[in-house]
């Protein structure tokens, strides 16, 4: 079948495209757009996540069929209206300056659930993040940089620091939160 | 080496400072690539068909059907698979025999055009075996146990000494097979270009892959590329050359056109190693004071025919660590008709540092002693085990500055008595240890006339920043900025260079990066400062640096700090605070740095915690092989982490005075989480994981609630 979407903006077209096929092979490997990782392919780890009309999914989990006429946000496309062109979105900048990123294979699809969570809810809680956040797996980080920089974006768009420019230093503190049980 | 035969790296800006990742900026982007990501012109796609049995003959393959399938190109197996040569290594003889040495062994390979297509055929593919029954269960009486050379120890008598303590603690410890699980799996993209062949694997080393493919196809090694430019983590998973990359090349040649594996989730436990089940025997003998006077550690493994040589050396840590005059390590190994077992963060150190660490609280608690203070009494002057100094040891320091931190002052040390709600609260501690060793390294440094430099070497960063802290290696070197150099590694064609693992890759690369650096400006001076058109350029190798008779014990030590709470309904486990003090030289770059340490914590908390999997008897392999049912940490597991460094000079290592980071935060991490159980709950947990079910049923059997 033939299938045709949006992705980042620009219309896409894939031919004989067989209905067994996912979202993220059809991207990879069919649109040039390797961001998305393939770490499980079974919607364990979040490293194929993007977006689909906007909701948050594990491309990996989505037939390449269900993305027809639909519009579809990679990491390849983070940083598509928010600055000038070749400049980062606040997240990946983020991410960049809190060091949360090592060997890189999951930071693509932590970038684009901590993009839509900071669009849902500017200001999380560190529980608000931690549960965003907790479908996405890390083998590398320790999670603790992840968090600070998922904190720092969000105290610079507080501070309305524009998108490139430096904002705050340092990410806020953790707010506590309650423990099962306590 | 002897450690004076270096000029050291002037210690300062860049180095030392908290400069961001160089890569950062491809990695957040989406750009970086890694081996999966490229795709040449008329690639084609491999699925691999594994072993339905543990242990038998291929007896037949039936192709028709796949090959039935649209777009099917290929199904090799042992019967018309290209012959190779001899790579030293049996895992990589990839369909060269119809012997099935273990579930999962790759027995044939898909090729199709499309990854859908390889994977349909795959699918289709039937293999008829002749199986045999395996030999899958490790057991103390085992007949085939054996303890290879130089797998045990003794000194003094120990037997004697056990016998007459005044306290003895004698203890049994297990940990199950565990699993690197790097996020990326295993992928290469191999292609033919003339009688060359050109390989993206995902490695933690490509010259040896190089070598090895060489090897086996019978190419000279300059006839063969392997980048490795990205790798997404290996935690030693990538350390040695897999079946992967052979298969892919192999595939490659029999379809004559590109070809791209990526190994499926749940084949990597199969098919690149893993951490083999130890069963661990911890034996110390002291006197009411706290004094050890004998210590004995016996380690149980396994192995796999494939790898015969392998073990989980899980005794080493326990030679170099606490004094004690009567000494007794031993590790036995049988070979099982089992997946081959590898190299996973920490070999062996991860392991048994679980057990000693164990069994010192254990003694801690038999002898009524503070625990950091039962450590710091049993701190030795020189190497038990070697008589050698210790080029340094700050152990003690880490502890106490640790205990500082963390509030450790206040702890009483009675078990089961902090209640909150229905958690019940309680503290641990536990050292950590790895060595620092070096490995020769060649490294190229070139000046270009018009200002600016290059530096270039084999090196791969797996994740640890390499690129980063070699370029400020470079940059501290030559007085310059990290923005004025270039540097490029991870590929083949650069000097040769050691893998990243066994946290080793920055003292060896550094080295050779500093020599090269050195070298260079030493030319550049003899220019009167001016270069030269035509640019300058030095090429370097350590080998020699490295060659003189070792004098000392090299290792870099650490204290870690764990409060869980038990919940006591659920007997559910949660760490809510974990603290690491380490000592490893000088920290090149605390930004890198910390994450590397946070990120071993958070591994040996899931190990305490959530890492299980089981060899299963009837099946083989592990069930627990995918990440539905292998548990990893995730970001909600994590509580309040923090990690903290002395500032530790020691002129006998290298030129940068650094110890590696990569493996230490993992040591010593699940003991500190269990010993912080037994104070919680008085339950002393020695089997890992620490679950719930298994630690609800210790709580109600002893009483506790
Ligand atoms: S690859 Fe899609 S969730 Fe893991
Ligand atoms: S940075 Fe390697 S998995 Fe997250």
């Amino acid at each position: 079948m033939r299938v045709s979407f949006t992705v980042n903006g620009r219309r896409h077209e894939a031919d004989d495209v067989w209905e067994g096929e996912s979202l993220l092979f059809v991207l990879r490997e069919r649109l040039g757009l390797p961001g998305s990782k393939n770490a499980c392919e079974q919607g364990e780890c979040g490293s194929c996540t993007v977006r689909l009309d906007g909701e948050v999914v594990c491309a990996c989990l989505v037939a390449a069929g269900q993305a027809q006429g639909r519009e579809v946000r990679t990491v390849e496309g983070l940083a598509d209206g928010a600055g000038p062109p070749g400049g980062l979105a606040p997240i990946q900048q983020a991410f960049v300056d809190a060091g949360a990123v090592q060997c890189g294979f999951c930071t693509p699809g932590l970038l684009v659930t901590a993009d839509a969570l900071l669009e849902r809810q500017p200001s999380p809680s560190d529980a608000d993040i931690r549960e965003a956040l907790s479908g996405n797996l890390c083998r590398c980080t320790g999670y603790e940089k992840i968090l600070d920089a998922v904190r720092l974006a969000a105290a610079r768009s507080a501070a309305g620091a524009a998108p490139t420019a430096p904002g705050p230093e340092a990410p806020p503190a953790p707010r506590s939160e309650p423990e099962p049980g306590e | 080496m002897t450690g004076t035969t270096f000029g050291a790296v002037p210690w300062g800006p860049p180095l030392g400072e908290p400069v961001p990742r160089l890569d950062g900026r491809a990695k957040v982007t989406g750009s970086a690539r890694y081996a999966a990501d490229h795709t040449p012109a008329g690639c084609a796609h491999a699925w691999p068909v594994p072993a339905p049995v543990a242990k038998g003959t291929v007896t037949a393959v039936h192709r028709a059907a796949a090959m039935a399938e649209p777009g099917a190109l290929s199904v090799l197996a042992h019967d018309d698979a290209p012959r190779l040569g001899d790579a030293d290594d049996r895992t990589l003889a990839v369909l060269q025999s119809p012997r099935i040495a273990h579930r999962g062994q790759v027995v044939a390979l898909a090729v199709a055009e499309t990854l859908p297509a390889a994977r349909a055929m795959a699918a289709a593919v039937r293999i008829e075996c002749a199986p045999v029954p395996p030999d899958l269960e490790l057991t103390p009486e085992h007949p085939r146990l054996v303890t290879p050379e130089g797998a045990e120890s003794a000194q003094g008598d120990f037997p004697a000494a056990f016998h007459g303590a005044q306290v003895r603690i004698d203890a049994v410890y297990s940990i199950p097979p565990l699993h690197n699980h790097p996020m990326e799996p295993h992928a290469a993209t191999a292609q033919w270009l003339g009688g060359r062949l050109v390989v993206f694997d995902s490695s933690q080393g490509s010259n040896a892959v190089r070598d090895a493919l060489a090897a086996l196809f019978e190419l000279e090694p300059d006839q063969v590329s392997v980048v490795s430019e990205h790798v997404g983590g290996g935690f030693g998973a990538k350390g040695t050359p897999r079946p992967h990359v052979v298969l892919a090349a192999m595939a490659a040649m029999a379809v004559n056109r590109p070809v791209k594996l990526a190994l499926p989730r749940g084949l990597l436990p199969a098919l690149t190693g893993y951490r083999a089940s130890t069963l661990q025997r911890v034996r110390l003998g002291a006197d009411t004071e706290g004094r050890v006077r004998a210590i004995a550690h016996e380690v149980d493994t396994y192995t796999s025919p494939l790898s015969p040589d392998w073990r989980e050396r899980a005794t080493q840590p326990t030679r170099s660590l606490y004094a004690a005059p009567h000494r007794l390590t031993r590790e036995r190994v049988a070979p099982l008709d089992v997946p081959s077992p590898s190299w996973m963060r920490a070999p062996g150190e991860c392991s048994g540092m679980f057990a000693v660490e164990s069994a010192m609280d254990e003694l801690a608690v038999a002898c009524a002693m503070d625990p950091i203070e039962l450590r710091a009494r049993n701190e030795p002057d020189v190497d038990p085990h070697t008589g050698r100094p210790f080029s340094s040891r700050h152990l003690v320091e880490c502890l106490r500055a640790g205990a500082d931190r963390f509030g450790w002052a206040d702890r009483d040390p009675a078990p089961a008595m902090r209640r909150q709600g229905r958690l019940l609260i309680g503290s641990g501690v536990a050292a950590s240890t790895y060595p620092a060793e070096v490995i020769p390294s060649s490294a190229r440094a070139h000046a270009n006339p018009g200002g600016g430099f290059l530096v270039e070497i084999n090196a791969t960063d797996i994740g640890t920043g390499a690129r980063t802290v070699l370029a400020q290696i470079a940059a501290s070197t030559l007085g310059i900025g990290v923005d004025e150099l270039e540097i490029d590694i991870g590929r083949t064609d650069l000097p040769r260079a050691p893998l990243a693992g066994g946290s080793c890759g920055t003292a060896s690369w550094g080295w050779a990066v500093h020599k090269a650096c050195g070298e260079l400006s030493r030319r550049i001076d003899e220019h009167q400062g001016a270069v030269p058109a035509g640019g300058l350029t030095v090429t370097v190798d350590t080998t020699e640096d490295l060659a003189t008779d070792d004098q000392y014990t090299r290792r870099s030590f650490g204290a870690q700090f764990a409060e869980v709470a038990v919940d006591v309904d659920t007997g559910e486990a949660r760490v809510r605070r974990l603290l690491g003090v380490f000592a490893a030289g000088r920290i090149l770059n605390p930004r890198t740095a910390r994450s590397q340490l946070l990120g071993g914590m958070i591994m040996g908390l899931s190990m305490a915690l959530t890492e299980t999997s089981t060899l299963d008897l009837a099946f083989g392999d592990h069930p627990e092989r995918d990440l539905a049912s292998y548990h990893v940490a995730s970001c909600a597991d994590v509580r309040e982490i923090d990690v903290h460094w002395l500032a530790e000079e020691d002129s006998r290592l290298n030129p940068m005075g650094s110890k590696g980071i990569g493996e230490l935060g993992i040591v010593g991490t699940a003991a500190a989480v269990t010993n912080a159980i037994h104070h919680a709950t008085g339950v002393r947990v020695r089997d890992l994981p620490a679950q719930p079910d298994a630690l609800l049923e210790a709580m109600i059997a002893q009483g506790r609630i």
